[in-house]
């Protein structure tokens, strides 16, 4: 083969490889998915009343056994916090085993540091707060993904696609919650996601059915007849950390300034 | 048990999920990548600046920075939890994450370092190849190498004066491309971690300008180390071969050759050396001064919990002793070498009480981790992620470099090029 020759098959095969590429384009799942369904007839949201929380951790509980996190490992979906605020000021939290089991001393489980009594006329307040994947609008994990592993759905919800996590804990270090973590079974990055496959589906949460005292409520912010949407609208309401910029849609009532 | 669960202690109040995910090996990530860029910044001095001085460590530093490469990415896959699917970083990249651009930045840089050691040793691959070849009765290891050099010179023959020139032209624009890219390179391991708004100990502008002066500090102190290593045991070698071979350059020769090295590489050291702890400095005083929310956690973890590791290993055995060691008058080649290690002790602890200190705090502000790396592994995890795959990543460049000194002429001697 002469020089020119090979010059130009070899064009014409570079050539030939690009173009299959930029036809893969037309068929872009993504965009078919998007083009299909209504955009932006809703926009999940989850309110937390801080006020009707017991601790019980029927929640957590739920949680694990409906999104196949290993009951017994030390990581989970959600949470709840106890927070104990005596009277110098001091302010005491734990969470231990994520409160599956609730809550089962009046002790603070302070991890090595061992467990703490408090005796209960130093106490000026007590209260439990709830913890999960806050959904940001402004998902700084979704950000940070190096290969787009992590991603926002139309309607808010950040998801995790488990054969394209490369396990690299960048997501993890970039949430300010700390609700992510490395599933112990699937080796990849997880997260609570608001039982996607429930609400897709018309359900309510694993937690929201879970919780007895409805502490936990999930919505739908395009919806002005809902009634999680109609308490945000309404009442007083707050988020966690806000100074992050990452626009958290877990909507909580009765927050404090103890709260971390 | 749970990723990180292993080496993770916590105290007081830790979200459920905290753990120290980021470990010795993201420790020894920006190392090596500091390594890398330091090595290649050193070789450039020479190349773009024309420093004479440091002509002999250039050709060293330029291999030794290639031999690097390869290892700058292999903590990044003994860390990830899915490693097989590493190659989707260049494969997918996303781009708004800092780690996206590792692919680009990473095969960029290679194909400079790369470019510019072919035409380096480009005369020298034509001449080993037209020397081989003249051989008549070639032994099966010569013909090898005969292919070997053959291949390398890429079927670019010529060796004449004008293009020759043309290769020193075609190096030294190389070099200098090579310098920002090299910086970039590592400034972007910086952005990597400022980036992280999560982060209070981590999150600042200052970061990746932080780890490019600390990568240069401890590129050319790894380099001086090198090569005085690599000049003891030729000394040692040649004693042996002299009295076969009475035209291998006398001990005396090479220990001229080897203090006047180490003394001119020593200057550039200390030079980044003020500069990579001004801007330390900068940072510490600057948080110290502002005390925003995070402040109190800040303060108990650099002030109390790693206060040894940050203020008597990292600042004064890293980087007050080595400054002293270096700039007493009348330095030796003994005194360099026991500076350059304690600076490289410095860098070291430098990226880990970023690292680990980064994550010795819960994100509540409420409480502590505190790492215990794994040093006897009992599965893979602690294997990758504990002391033996450390040590696995410094010994690999070393291997390399050895394989790469076979077939290129490193040392120079201060002879023709």
């Amino acid at each position: 083969m002469k020089r020119r020759d090979f010059c130009k098959k070899s064009l014409l095969l570079a050539g030939g490889l690009v173009l299959p590429l930029s036809a893969l384009e037309l068929f872009n799942p993504a965009r078919l998915l998007a083009e299909r369904s209504v955009p932006g007839d809703s926009r999940w949201i989850f309110l937390v009343d801080t006020h009707k929380c017991t601790g019980c951790g029927f929640c957590v509980k739920a949680c694990k056994l409906e999104n196949e996190v290993p009951y017994d490992a030390n990581v989970t979906r959600t949470w709840v916090e106890r927070y104990v605020v005596t009277k110098d000021g001091n302010t005491h939290i734990d969470s231990p085993k994520g409160a599956r089991d609730g809550f089962l001393t009046a002790q603070i489980d302070n991890n090595h540091a061992g467990m703490k009594t408090i005796p209960e006329d130093e106490i000026s307040k007590a209260f439990f707060v709830p913890k999960l994947c806050n959904q940001c609008d402004n998902p700084p994990c979704v950000q940070v993904c190096p290969v787009g592993a992590t991603y926002q759905t139309a309607d808010g919800v950040s998801l995790v696609d488990r054969k394209w996590c490369i396990g690299c804990g960048y997501c993890i270090m970039g949430c300010p919650y700390g609700v992510r973590f490395f599933h112990p079974v699937h080796h990849v990055a997880e997260k609570c996601n608001f039982c996607y496959h429930r609400i897709t589906q018309g359900l309510k949460s694993a937690c929201v059915d879970a919780c007895p005292f409805g502490a936990r409520m999930i919505g739908n912010l395009r919806d002005p007849n809902d009634p999680v949407t109609q308490v945000i609208m309404t009442q007083r309401v707050n988020v966690l950390k806000e100074e992050y910029g990452t626009k958290p849609q877990v909507f909580y009532l009765g927050l404090t300034r103890e709260v971390k | 048990m749970v990723h990180g669960e292993f080496w993770t202690l916590k105290e007081f109040f830790v979200y459920p999920n905290e753990y120290i995910y980021w470990s010795i090996q993201i420790v020894m990530y920006p190392f090596m990548t500091g390594l890398v860029a330091g090595a290649f910044v050193l070789s450039s001095l020479y190349h773009v600046f024309g420093v004479k001085q440091l002509k002999d460590i250039a050709r060293f530093s330029l291999v030794f920075s290639f031999a690097l490469l390869p290892v700058a990415m292999m903590p990044l896959l003994m860390h990830l939890m899915q490693p097989l699917r590493g190659i989707e970083v260049m494969l997918t990249p996303h781009f708004t994450s800092a780690i996206a651009a590792f692919g680009i930045v990473f095969t960029t840089y290679g194909m400079i370092v790369a470019g510019e050691i072919w035409f380096v040793y480009r005369k020298f691959f034509v001449e080993s190849a037209l020397a081989l070849r003249a051989q008549s009765n070639r032994s099966a290891f010569d013909t090898l190498r005969l292919r070997l050099y053959t291949v390398l010179t890429l079927g670019a023959w010529d060796i004449s004066e004008h293009a020759l020139e043309t290769d020193e032209k075609a190096v030294k624009v190389l070099a200098s491309i090579g310098i920002p890219v090299a910086c970039f390179l590592h400034g972007y391991a910086g952005f990597i971690f400022g980036s992280v708004k999560a982060n209070a100990l981590w999150m600042t502008p200052l970061m990746p300008v932080i780890f490019i002066c600390s990568a240069v500090v401890s590129g050319i102190a790894l380099c001086i180390l090198t090569y005085v290593g690599s000049m003891e045991l030729r000394k040692f070698l040649y004693a042996r071969k002299r009295s076969q071979n009475p035209a291998l350059p006398s001990n005396e020769e090479l220990k001229s050759v080897e203090t006047s090295v180490v003394i001119m590489t020593s200057k550039y050291l200390v030079m980044f050396l003020i500069l990579a702890i001004s801007l330390e400095l900068l940072d510490l005083i600057f948080r110290t001064y502002t005390a925003v929310k995070s402040w109190d956690i800040l303060r108990a973890v650099i002030y109390e919990i790693d206060f040894v590791k940050i203020f008597v290993v990292q600042y004064g055995l890293g980087n007050l002793v080595p400054f002293i060691l270096l700039l007493l008058p009348g330095l030796t080649v003994r005194r360099a070498v026991l500076a350059t290690v304690f600076v490289l002790i410095g860098v070291f602890m430098m990226r880990w009480n970023v690292v680990i200190g980064g994550q010795a705090f819960s994100g509540s502000f409420s409480g502590f981790m505190h790492y215990s790396l794994p040093i006897i592994p009992h599965n893979l995890e602690t294997f990758r992620e504990g002391l033996l795959g450390a040590l696995l990543v410094i010994i690999t460049p070393y291997i390399l470099f050895v394989g790469l000194a076979n077939i290129l002429p490193v040392f120079g001697e201060g002879k023709e090029d």
